[in-house]
């Protein structure tokens, strides 16, 4: 019968199409939103999830987030250097800063300073020049989309014509010259400033010099050592905050969907796709089914079992949520892909597979839920309803 | 000639608020193999009750009915539906063609409901409109037929298992006067076929006469059978 509920299913075809782009729209309003919160919520921890070739961070133990910078003396990095497990640490410098362009141009933006002997915590993913350049006086790295606010009329390859080298230009930053020796992927900060990598020494002249320099230490854990025991270990012997990587980009997230009001807006947005699609779905799946609730007492009559009626509206419902599902994400994806491709600013906002997992058992039980009211109707109907006119 | 449909002492009661309605007060009735029997009365009188438990589609409160030589006392539900399946066939009034298939896929429903793929059945169901002059129409969607059509459609969809018994609910309450006979004439065929049975519920005297025996009702029971010809037709008159 399953074929019997295909044909009764796509032969209103306009009740069939609104079914499956109610589901489709929720689909796409959901994951989209949903994805964006994430994305947002992942730049806030951006410059955390960048430094790859560090397993703990250590700060001041008041530190909640990355953003907030509590400077730690010199000796905090040797007392780290100290504990047991631990494979190498070196200092990490974070401030903002403005930069002046030649033309007198200003952007303000993040200096990052990364050790200057192992350059540990520069960026991974080079894209132009090479990160041992970053030994050069005056040396700096900016990320490519940086490079991109600060010289826009250079255009960019998302928009056709490769972008001319930004190697060589120079900035001005607290009255020193930084010399652009390389363009890196970074992930987008949360304030979209531009990154700047330097070294830890260059970084001192580059920013507003604080009192104590030192923002973070980055630490390489021994080989086969426990992070989190390594973490704990450095907390008990030198008083320090000690963290993962992970755990540090969590704690910078968690304060964002504490203190601010991004996810009641975002989760607003996001269960209001899921109520209205709920309630399209609902709606229009029961109305469908009530309809032909005389043809299936039709087919009872001609003894087709309730067992089967009901794997029929279940066949009916689940192509709905398939085709849907399908379509809106589909939807979804497209927009993150033309949107990465077309404006920077919204570069980092993605298709999350934990959203489209979740949107996948949103629309499960939108479906379950309507194909459940409906089919009530179907199951106690009186077969003998067919015998009145 | 064997009785393929027997009631005896039927009794149907409803629920009416706290009290008990009784709707049939003891029916007895047989249905012979090769018989096309009306079944007439005013409305109200029990007639679509009758046919309902006759078919298994609703159970009697007391009494005994046997189709095709079952017992349909104490079946259960799936059994029921699985009897309907196998051994019944219907014409309902309003047609309840599925709108959304086409004539044939529409006279393959009793097949697929017995497991038959539908490409499979659609094929027998062709044939079948075919023999029932509706080859021509059988690609077609219920909305682009004509009442009587449609309703040949339904006797496909009721033949096309071969059922042993054929109950049709006022058959030709909605179709004109040619429409009705030729339909009637189809069902008169179909009940010619050994081993079947028709019953048909009517209020239209028009096709009384079409009838090898009509039961008469009233009040919830049967109150005579006429099996005689010119009785039948003066009825008409």
């Amino acid at each position: 019968m399953g074929a019997i509920a295909w044909r009764m299913l796509t032969g209103d075809r306009a009740k069939y199409l609104g079914l499956v782009f109610g589901v489709a729209f929720a689909v796409m309003l959901m994951t989209q939103q949903a994805s964006i919160f994430v994305g947002l919520m992942l730049r806030t921890a951006a410059q955390v999830i960048d430094v790859t070739d560090a397993d703990l961070w250590v700060m001041d133990p008041r530190i909640i987030y990355v953003e907030e910078t509590e400077p730690l003396p010199e000796s905090a990095l040797w007392r780290v250097r100290s504990v047991p497990g631990v494979d190498w640490a070196t200092p990490f410098f974070k401030a903002l800063s403005v930069a002046r362009a030649p033309d007198g141009r200003l952007q303000q933006v993040f200096v990052l300073g990364v050790d200057d002997a192992t350059l540990a915590g520069a960026p991974p993913r080079m894209l132009e020049g090479s990160v041992e350049d970053l030994r050069r006086p005056g040396a700096v790295v900016i990320d490519r989309v940086g490079a991109l606010f600060i010289w826009p009329e250079n255009g960019t390859e998302e928009k056709g014509a490769p972008r001319p080298s930004d190697i060589g230009r120079t900035l001005e930053m607290a009255d020193r010259r930084a010399t652009i020796v390389g363009t890196a992927e970074a992930s987008a900060p949360f304030t979209t400033f531009p990154v700047v990598y330097t070294r830890y020494s260059e970084a001192l002249r580059f920013a507003p010099p604080p009192r104590k320099p030192l923002s973070y230490i980055l630490v390489r854990a021994k080989p086969g050592e426990d992070h989190a025991a390594l973490a704990a270990r450095i907390e008990a012997e030198t008083g320090l905050k000690a963290l993962t990587w992970r755990g540090f980009a969590w704690e910078t997230i968690r304060y964002y969907l504490q203190r601010t009001g991004i996810p009641i807006n975002f989760g607003i947005t996001v269960v209001l796709g899921f109520v209205i699609g709920a309630a399209v779905v609902g709606q229009t799946f029961t109305i469908f089914v009530l309809e032909n609730l005389r043809q299936f007492g039709a087919l009872k009559a001609m003894g087709v079992a309730n067992g089967t009626i009901l794997r029929m509206v279940l066949l009916q419902g689940a192509a709905i949520g398939v085709l849907g599902f399908a379509i809106g994400i589909g939807m979804a994806a497209a927009f993150f892909e033309i949107t990465s491709r077309t404006n920077v600013d919204l570069r980092g906002f993605f298709l999350v597979w934990q959203v489209a997992a979740g949107a996948a058992v949103a629309v499960a039980l939108i479906i379950l839920g309507s194909a459940l009211l409906a089919i009530r109707r179907a199951l106690v109907l009186d077969p003998a309803v067919v015998f009145r006119s | 000639m064997s009785v393929i449909v027997q009631a005896r002492g039927v009794v149907k009661e409803f629920a009416a608020g706290d009290e008990r309605l009784r709707v049939l007060h003891g029916i007895d009735l047989d249905v012979r193999a090769g018989e096309l029997m009306l079944v007439v009365g005013p409305s109200g009188c029990g007639k679509t009750t009758l046919i309902s438990i006759l078919a298994g589609i609703l159970s009697a409160t007391e009494g005994a009915v046997r189709v095709g030589g079952r017992d349909l006392a104490g079946l259960s539900s799936g059994a029921l539906a699985a009897f309907r399946r196998e051994t019944v066939g219907f014409i309902f009034q309003q047609y309840n063609l599925l709108p959304s298939l086409t004539a044939a896929e529409n006279a393959a429903v009793p097949l697929v409901a017995r497991g038959e793929r539908l490409s499979h059945a659609e094929k027998r169901a062709r044939a079948m409109l075919e023999r029932l002059g509706m080859g021509p129409h059988a690609s077609k969607q219920p909305r682009q037929l004509s009442g009587g059509q449609m309703q040949r459609v339904a006797i496909a969809r009721a033949l096309v298992h071969d059922p042993a018994f054929i109950v049709c609910d006022e058959p030709t309450a909605a179709l004109d006067a040619a429409s009705g006979r030729t339909a009637m004439e189809l069902l008169s065929d179909a009940a010619r076929s050994p081993g079947r049975a028709v019953v048909v519920v009517t209020h239209d005297p028009r096709i009384y006469g079409f009838a090898d025996r009509l039961a008469m009702m009233e009040d919830g029971r049967v109150t005579d059978v006429l099996d005689d010809p010119d009785s039948i037709r003066k009825l008409v008159h």
